[in-house]
Parts: structure tokens; C-alpha cells; sequence
């Protein structure tokens, strides 16, 4: 088993959508999860704030650097994620594809490395 | 194997390893679970090959001693470097080392593989070329050469495709049948692009292309002999057969280009002809149409009229028709406006033409030519002619233009 994200990109000043089609969104979001979890495929799950919320912190010797705003200069930014369990990369697809339909969202599948840390 | 002289030796190998180098690696590949070493193994065993059957003669069965080979090959290197974590590659090699049905499985295998490479999650570039170096055995350079990038991309094209298989894990398994449609769709897309590159290459290497065109044919035999239920692979290799078999009239003495209604005939090989007509047959009694299965379906229309001027033009239009129920794009509108000018005169094809998106496709401005030339519209077909050679890389495709430019010009009308 691999442990694959699935992150959904956020892209800045787009207008938001309306709050009836963000509720129905975010029902469809928890029949989801839930799918995930009885399938034993849910590692995690979480949606973020705005990317104007981050800060960036950066060890530079002795030094420590904290840094108002996201890493990225990109107006494109992670809005959510899932990590799940998936035999291989088309068994992560189908999660995705139910995914991006609960979101209304794109969503991007990446693979974990297999040993975290080597 | 260049750089030394031809023996008949070199060419028994040569001819194998084209015809099992896929049929060996997509096994290779099941075998041990990762395509680098595969190839390795495969590759090794085609080495060994080269020197002893020229000695001893080809064995009697070169598939199965070439994967054999491979295998035992691939054992002896895992031993050697055994600290490395392909314990379970190891294991699975030694586990299969005496396996009896293993020439069995080969058939299976290659499809798994040829739907492996052309996996959606890859790029279409990539896709084609993975398909060619494993499942063709075309080398890096050869890829390179026919669709003219330089050969340090290609390589690094596949390395990265080979490399996403890996580490994206994407599946070595034919798709279920609720899958197969949508996943049978780019590995189709594949094996005619990669005969369209070879059959009106926009440039490359002549000797190259037609290497392309048969190896597209090849795949696609390959797929209907794995999947005789599939209407559309059945129609895709119709459609390449009666193409394929044009092609000798297709170009003049000077490898200038003829177009279909100027063809010598005679000059057309009847045998694919014959299997691409009965494949049509056969589609048309299956009744379950597609594309590719009508796009045969029409050259096939073409391919019995004796002379051009016998062609049944309506019946082509009627399959344009229902082409255009599956494909609505610009492109399949502007092939049936050439068979509606047919039918009701070059006026209705024109206006079929006029305002189509297509002012970047040399097809366009030299179908427009055409129909302005036999309106007496001089001046207009001139300049869509030069319009069209403006937008054409293609040396023959050019010069026919040229052609019927200076054609137009001088005798106006029809």
C-alpha cells in the first residue's frame, strides 16, 4: 500500500462561491470521508485557512527567520487536503475522481515516498 | 546493431529482437516488477544472443531462450547486488525460474504492458514513446529521430515516463471491462498517431517513418488478436490497412504528394485492401460503429471505386454524417465538406468550409483552394494555396501545392 495525496489547489481573488453550493460542498465532502473511512483507505483529512494566513519560518544557522505570508510568491495555493491508502496509482485515481466531485475542485495525486525519512 | 558489417547472423537477431523484444520485456517486466531491470535483462540476453546463434544457430523457440536468458540473467544480478532492496524481485524471479506456462502468459502481458505505457496519468508524448521502446523495440535514437527531437530529450522523455510509472504506481493490469473503454481510448490514440507520424510525417527521416507506419500495423494486430470484442481496435486496424495500402500511389517519382483522386490505382496493394475491406465487413455486420470503424468504413468507400470518378460520394457523405454524431470537431466538418461539394456542388461545400476554426491548418486553406479553383475564383484559390504551403513542413505536401497553385492559376474552372 501506498499513501498518496490528495490536494486540492486553491488559486487567490477568486471570488467565492455562493454559501448554498460551499454547504452542499461540504456535505458531499463528509458522505466522503466517510466512504474513505469504511473502506479503511483515510490517513487524514483537512481544509485550510487562506494562504494569507501563513507564516513562513527558516532556520539559517543560528538564526531563526519568520516570515509574514506563504511560501510560495504563486497566486496558486494547497486549499485542502486527504491522505489516503491506495494499492497503486489507479485505486488513488478513483478516490480522486469521487474527490473532486464531492469538492467541485481539481485535485491533485501525488505519492508519498515509501520510507518516510529513508 | 550498427558500427559493424551485416552477417546473416546479425540480421536473424535483428529480426527478433524487433518482433520479441516487447513480447520478452512486457513478461520480464511481470516477472520482476520494475521496467529498468527488465530491460536490462532483455537486453543482456539479446547480447548473449548476438554471438551464439551465430555460431549455434537460432534455437527453436528465440522468444522463450530470450526471456529464459533474461531471467536467469536478472537472478544473477539480484544475487550480486543483494543489498539492495529488491529482495522481493529476487524472490518473485527465483519463485517463477522454472515456471512451465510461462510462454502462456506472454499474450497477456503485452497488453498489460501497452496499457501501462499508455496510461492516462502519462503525457501523450510520453505515452507514444514508452509504447515504441518497450512494446516496439525501437531504440531512443530511432524515437528521436522520427519525431525529430534530439535524442537527449527523448531519453530523458522516457526515463522520466519509466520513473512515474514507479514512483506514481501505476498499475500493470488490462483494465476491467467497466474501465476498458476509457482506458482503451489513448492506447488507440497511440498506435494511429504513430502511424500518422509515419505516414504523413510534418518531417524526419523517410526510412524511419515507414518503420512507424509498420510497427503502428504491427501494434494494432497485436491489439485485435488480444482483444477481438473490441469494435474500435478492429475498425483502427481497417483504417490503417486501407491507408497503408495507398501509399505507394500516394507519392510521385519526385516524392511529390498525390492527392486520392489522381492516384494510379493499380499502384494500390491489394492485399491490404482485401483485409481491410473484410475487417469493415466485419464491423458493419458487428453494428457497433465508432470512429475509427467509420473513418475505415469511408476509405474503404474509396478503395472499391475503380476510378475516382466511380467513387459513391453519397454514401461517404453519409458516413461523415455519422462521424460527425461521435466527432464534432472542425476537422471531421471540413473532410465531409469535400465529399458535400461532391454531392451538391462545390458552392455548399465552400460555404461549409467558410468560418470554420481551423486558420492554423494547412488542410483548410488547400481544401478551401480547391473549391474557390473550381468555382473560377482564381485570385481567392491562389492565394488559400499559398496559404495552405505557408503552414506545411512537409517537403512533398509543399511541392504538390506549389503545384496546384500554379494549376489554378493558369487554367481557371473545371
Amino acid at each position: 500500500m501506498t499513501q498518496y495525496l490528495l490536494s486540492v489547489p486553491m488559486i487567490d481573488g477568486e471570488p467565492p462561491r455562493p454559501p448554498d453550493d460551499m454547504q452542499r460542498a461540504y456535505e458531499r465532502v463528509a458522505r466522503f470521508n466517510e466512504q474513505l473511512r469504511s473502506a479503511g483507505a483515510w490517513v487524514f483529512a483537512g481544509g485550510l485557512l487562506p494562504s494569507s494566513s501563513a507564516t513562513v519560518v527558516r532556520a539559517d544557522g543560528g538564526e531563526v527567520l519568520v516570515t509574514d505570508g506563504p511560501f510560495s510568491e504563486s497566486k496558486e495555493h494547497i486549499g485542502g487536503v486527504w491522505v489516503i491508502e491506495a494499492a497503486d496509482l489507479d485505486a488513488a485515481l478513483a478516490w480522486a475522481i469521487e474527490a473532486t466531485r464531492a469538492c467541485g475542485e481539481p485535485v491533485e495525486v501525488r505519492p508519498f515516498q515509501e520510507n518516510p525519512g529513508g | 546493431m550498427p558500427g559493424r558489417p551485416m552477417e546473416e547472423g546479425d540480421l536473424d537477431v535483428e529480426l527478433v529482437f524487433r518482433r520479441e523484444y516487447g513480447r520478452a520485456v512486457s513478461v520480464l517486466v511481470r516477472v520482476c516488477g520494475d521496467i529498468d531491470l527488465a530491460e536490462d535483462g532483455v537486453q543482456e540476453a539479446f547480447t548473449i544472443a548476438a554471438q551464439r546463434w551465430r555460431e549455434e544457430g537460432l534455437p527453436p523457440s528465440p522468444a522463450g531462450w530470450i526471456i529464459t536468458t533474461a531471467r536467469n540473467k536478472l537472478i544473477d544480478r539480484l544475487r550480486r547486488e543483494a543489498s539492495r532492496d529488491d529482495r522481493q524481485a529476487q524472490a518473485a524471479l527465483l519463485h517463477q525460474r522454472h515456471e512451465p506456462d510461462v510462454e502462456l502468459a506472454v499474450q497477456d502481458d503485452r497488453l498489460r504492458l501497452i496499457f501501462t505505457c499508455c496510461h492516462p496519468a502519462l503525457a501523450p508524448a510520453a505515452q507514444v514513446a514508452l509504447t515504441l521502446r518497450l512494446l516496439g523495440g525501437l531504440t531512443t535514437a530511432e524515437i528521436a529521430r522520427a519525431f525529430v527531437v534530439p535524442e537527449s530529450t527523448m531519453a530523458q522523455r522516457i526515463a522520466r515516463a519509466k520513473a512515474k510509472i514507479r514512483d506514481a504506481g501505476i498499475p500493470y493490469r488490462v483494465p476491467s471491462s467497466a474501465e476498458l473503454p476509457e482506458r482503451l481510448r489513448p492506447v488507440l490514440a497511440v498506435v494511429y498517431l504513430v502511424f500518422n507520424e509515419g505516414y504523413a510525417a510534418t518531417s524526419g527521416d523517410l526510412l524511419v517513418r515507414e518503420d512507424l507506419c509498420a510497427e503502428a500495423v504491427r501494434l494494432a494486430r497485436l491489439l485485435a488478436a488480444l482483444m477481438p470484442d473490441e469494435p474500435e481496435v478492429t475498425g483502427l486496424l481497417a483504417l490503417m490497412l486501407l491507408s497503408a495500402a495507398r501509399r505507394r500511389a500516394r507519392t510521385g517519382p519526385d516524392g511529390s504528394l498525390v492527392p486520392l483522386r489522381e492516384q494510379d490505382r493499380s499502384q494500390w496493394d491489394g492485399r491490404l485492401l482485401a483485409d481491410g475491406i473484410e475487417l469493415v465487413r466485419f464491423c458493419l455486420q458487428r453494428n457497433m460503429p465508432g470512429p475509427y470503424q467509420i473513418q475505415a468504413a469511408i476509405n474503404a468507400v474509396h478503395s472499391v471505386a475503380p476510378r475516382a470518378a466511380d467513387t459513391d460520394w453519397r454514401q461517404i457523405l453519409t458516413l461523415y454524417d455519422q462521424l460527425l454524431s461521435f466527432d464534432p470537431s472542425p476537422v471531421v466538418v471540413l473532410n465531409r465538406a469535400v465529399a458535400l461539394a461532391e454531392v451538391e456542388g462545390s458552392g455548399a461545400g465552400l460555404a461549409a468550409v467558410d468560418g470554420l476554426p481551423l486558420q492554423g491548418y494547412y488542410l483548410f486553406h488547400a481544401v478551401r483552394a480547391d473549391l474557390l479553383r473550381r468555382l473560377g475564383r482564381v485570385d481567392e484559390a491562389a492565394a488559400a494555396f499559398e496559404r495552405a504551403r505557408d503552414l506545411t513542413d512537409n517537403e512533398a505536401e509543399r511541392s504538390f501545392l506549389e503545384r496546384a497553385q500554379a494549376a489554378a492559376t493558369g487554367s481557371p474552372g473545371e
